[in-house]
């Protein structure tokens, strides 16, 4: 590509030799890459919307049994809430370290994501199990089909989370910060901060605007 | 025409900035400002000083508001030319999640009040 030639931004029609794909060719995989899985964490928000959709839908049919103010604990949430936020910021500042190589601080930045993911995950266990143990479970009635469908939903994303940074703190430490180690490392903070912003739809929908006088 | 690295034409989601300073400070501003959405929301929620009708739509725009700041501050989507095209996939993204949800709600909420049946009665169908 010479000076005179305009960049490729956006859409172009100039020059018969254009591949279709801008003047410069693919983007490097480091920039497809991470796009790409945006893309994925999109279309899982398409589909966490509509769970809530369902939810939002059955959330008054209660069949008689336990509604959604008698069932949640707003200072569980807060706790829980606290943690997820935490914990995104904290593997924000795992990505800062690994940028710049710093192995002690990559690796301790994250195990404290993911303890800070345990905690939230423990938390949401416990409610799940004191629910069930109070005749409150998923086949009592359609509320709490759609309560445990939608947010059960998030704590198995949660809890892959939990999985995958375990493997990156692996990956990093027998590999070290190789290009496509840090793509990896780049999508799950994508996840990882994708997560709390579903968080925080459940946290104002389910529990907040549910637990209302 | 000035030359571009190529590099910077796009920007990946959630890529690090440059300086570690200006990165910090991201997250920190991020973080702040979703501490205080969080616990606005919290107080809106079981506050008597509120008009009742009116905290439900108040807590969706705290969400919203709340979901904005981790975008900008944590995954890093910004208006810059180098984002577009991770504007243009959360705008498509944003629109299906609208579309789903509201039109799901509004449907379904039609369809109740359009049967006529008591609200106790509606409530037991629906577990079928």
């Amino acid at each position: 590509m010479t000076a005179s030639e305009a960049p490729a931004v956006g859409l172009t029609h100039q020059g018969s030799e254009d591949t279709g794909l801008g003047h410069r060719g693919p983007e490097s995989k480091n920039i497809v890459v991470p796009y790409g899985f945006w893309l994925f964490v999109l279309s899982d928000m398409v589909l966490f919307s509509a769970l809530f959709a369902s939810y939002a839908t059955l959330a008054h049919a209660t069949d008689g049994g336990p509604a959604s103010s008698q069932l949640f604990d707003r200072n569980l949430v807060a706790v829980e809430t606290m943690a997820l936020l935490v914990s995104s910021f904290v593997c924000g500042l795992a990505m800062i370290t690994a940028k710049r190589g710093n192995m002690i601080w990559t690796q301790g930045w994250l195990l404290l994501t993911g303890l800070l993911g345990f905690v939230f995950l423990s938390i949401e266990i416990y409610e799940f199990a004191s629910m069930i143990s109070e005749n409150a479970g998923p086949q009592r009635s359609a509320f709490l089909s759609g309560f445990f469908t939608l947010v059960g939903c998030h704590g198995a994303h949660v809890t892959c989370g939990l999985l995958w940074i375990g493997t990156m703190m692996a990956q990093i430490w027998a590999k070290g910060f190789q290009p496509h180690i840090m793509r990896r490392l780049l999508c799950l903070s994508v996840f990882w901060h994708a997560l709390d912003i579903i968080w925080v739809a459940i946290f104002t929908i389910v529990y907040l605007i549910g637990t209302l006088p | 025409m000035t030359e571009h690295d190529p590099e910077l034409l796009n920007v990946a989601p959630g890529t690090p900035h440059d300086t570690m300073l200006s990165e910090t400070l991201s997250y920190v501003i991020g973080l702040v400002l979703a501490l205080v959405l969080t616990g606005v929301s919290f107080w809106v929620a079981s506050t008597s000083v509120l008009w009742g009708p009116g905290v439900a739509t108040g807590l969706v725009v705290l969400a919203i508001a709340q979901m904005g700041v981790h975008l900008v501050f944590f995954l890093h989507i910004t208006s810059g030319p180098d984002n577009t095209n991770n504007v243009l996939a959360l705008a498509f993204g944003v629109l299906i999640v609208f579309l789903v949800m509201i039109g799901t709600i509004v449907i379904m909420a039609h369809m109740n009040t359009n049967m006529g049946a008591p609200s106790e009665l509606m409530n037991l169908q629906m577990q079928h």
